[in-house]
């Protein structure tokens, strides 16, 4: 029988992934905005999977964010890169892992650069020397740390304790997947499945049980566009290429949203409110928003974690609504509560978007 | 004295994503930025391939240039695999090193990202930071966020995060060494030189305008930068 062409075309593109001695690369958004997603990442590594991966205290940021903005030469961007790279050979380790797909862009960037303009390369070491002393050698393996959760989705749902199926109508629960878009569109090889069919977190929807949405704008940017966000004048352009893709996804009426790109996750979660309260506008179901989570969250949930150990009540749109429907138990009055049950009061309701 | 155009044609993001347009608007189709403003792409890529100084100086000196997101969906389905956001890349490189982004709008306006992201980067080793992220500049952000930054030590504790201390984990101190190596490499590949000219030519500006200017991002100058 002949395959579907879709599928044919995301077993095309294939990558490499390292088994196990990970050096990690943290995400500046990521921390701020999701600061136990990482830690979720790290736990079921090391405690789930028995796998050995170093969370280097002395690691920065790797400047992405302020290279695509047009502030950075990108000679600074790439011995920033080499700055990281050293510190993992003075760990001991080879095979870098990083969080944040604006980050695995750049650094996937920076190694073509110097594959294709050696020139680039000795440039850089000869700045890294003089600017820190320090010499680099370059990965042996590069990933994103989605890629690491795709390559061990099926011991995940070994021990999971919950499927992406309805827990009382027993159906796949309809979950869209969004790809940042340096994961793949930049280099596609470096992708799992390539940039038209990425399978990085559809194949743990189909692993784990859920059913994928397929839309028009699926592959559509969710709007951070650097500058364009990080200006309040030109914050348009975000918000109105997210909508696009809302609008677009709204028929499928998807019970979740998930992400590998801090930002983008970011974004669709926080311009769902945006809209809302702006437009009157919501996507979810009675006047809630669509819940959006990242792929470490949705992890740890099928793993059974307390959705408030992970930090679920930072999104900004509600998210008991997937929580009940996979049948993960909560407890409500703990959702703000800080360490000891310690009250920290409660955030202001939205106007126009319902939540709890 | 090299003209621009050669010393566009120096740069590797143009031998790398400059291969010959044929106007096919793929480019423009797909961009996220062609969607809300009328930027296009496909148009920026045709002028700069003619590599006429006079068209080349007016793109320089132009809003086009800094109004595409680099989210490079471009690359991926450019059929003759040019790359138009890399010739962004490139053109906007060229426009902050003569100084032809003071010309428009949206250049001065790098100012403002470098007194946010660019200063962060320095100070706390990271591009963003939660202790500079409000809701006042970015009011998107909304309640939860409000609670959350308000009551960060306690909530950041409850989620063992390594907030402001000096081990590894989510949103630590970066140690005074790794700030201290960031420094030396902006120093050493031309960043620290960049940042230095974005303040004198805000300051000159707002000085010829009357605009109030310090080095604190309460001024209006970089109000009316960042927010208008």
């Amino acid at each position: 029988m002949k395959k579907p062409v879709a599928n044919s075309n995301w077993q095309s593109y294939q990558k490499e992934i390292a088994d196990d001695h990970y050096y990690f690369a943290r995400s500046c958004i990521r921390q701020n905005v999701f600061p136990a997603a990482e830690d979720i990442f790290l736990n079921i590594l090391r405690n789930e999977l028995s796998k050995d991966i170093f969370d280097d205290a002395r690691q920065t940021t790797c400047t992405g964010i302020a290279y695509h903005s047009g502030i950075l030469p990108f000679e600074t961007t790439m011995t920033v890169v080499a700055h990281q790279f050293a510190l993992m050979n003075e760990a001991g380790y080879e095979n870098f892992v990083c969080s944040c797909v604006t980050s695995f862009g750049i650094y996937s960037e920076v190694l073509e650069s110097w594959k294709f303009f050696p020139d680039t390369l000795n440039k850089t070491r000869e700045s890294l020397k003089r600017s820190t002393g320090k010499d680099f050698k370059i990965p042996a393996n590069l990933v994103h740390a989605s890629d690491v959760i795709f390559k061990f989705r099926h011991e995940i749902q070994s021990r999971a304790k919950y499927r992406l199926i309805h827990s009382k109508t027993g159906e796949p629960l309809k979950i869209v997947d969004h790809i940042g878009c340096h994961y793949a569109k930049i280099f596609p090889e470096k992708g799992i499945g390539g940039a038209e069919y990425p399978y990085v977190l559809a194949g743990l929807i189909d692993a784990w049980g859920g059913k994928q949405v397929d839309y028009p704008e699926r592959r559509h940017c969710c709007g951070f566009g650097f500058r364009q966000y990080l200006l309040k004048s030109n914050r348009g352009y975000s918000v109105a290429n997210s909508k696009r893709k809302f609008d677009s996804m709204r028929p499928s009426k998807p019970d979740l949203i998930i992400a590998n790109c801090p930002g983008c996750t970011f974004f669709l979660d926080r311009w769902q409110y945006t809209i809302a309260e702006m437009h009157g506008i919501t996507y979810g179901e009675n006047g809630y928003g669509i819940p959006v989570l990242t792929y470490e969250e949705l992890a740890g949930l099928i793993l059974g974690y307390d959705p408030w150990d992970m930090g679920l009540q930072l999104h900004q749109v509600t998210v008991e609504p997937i929580l009940d429907k996979l049948g993960v138990g909560y407890s409500p009055e703990e959702k703000y509560k800080g360490l000891n049950h310690a009250d920290l009061g409660k955030p202001e309701m939205p106007e126009i978007l319902k939540c709890i | 004295m090299t003209s621009l155009v050669e010393q566009l044609k120096s740069d590797f993001r143009i031998k790398e994503g400059l291969r010959g347009c044929i106007n096919c608007g793929t480019c423009t189709a797909v961009c996220p930025a062609a969607t809300v403003t009328d930027y296009d792409p496909r148009e920026v890529v045709d002028t700069v391939q003619e590599f006429k100084e006079k068209s080349l100086i007016d793109l320089l000196k132009s809003d086009t240039i800094w109004r595409c997101g680099e989210c490079l969906s471009c690359k991926t389905r450019c059929p003759r695999e040019n790359v138009p956001g890399y010739v962004i890349q490139a053109l906007r490189s060229l426009s902050v090193k003569t100084g032809m982004f003071m010309e428009s709008d949206q250049g001065r306006k790098q100012f403002a990202i470098k007194r946010t992201v660019g200063d962060h980067i320095l100070k706390y080793g990271y591009c963003v930071y939660i202790d500079e992220v409000n809701t006042d500049r970015y009011p998107e952000q909304g309640p939860v966020w409000d609670w959350y930054h308000k009551n960060r030590q306690k909530v950041l504790e409850r989620l063992g995060a390594a907030y402001q201390r000096e081990e590894s984990g989510a949103l630590r101190k970066i140690p005074d060494e790794s700030l201290h190596n960031l420094k030396k490499i902006f120093e050493e590949t031309g960043a620290a030189q960049r940042f230095e000219m974005f303040e004198q030519t805000a300051r000159a500006r707002a000085l010829k305008e009357g605009i109030d200017f310090d080095y604190t991002n309460d001024c209006e100058y970089f109000k009316r930068l960042y927010e208008d």
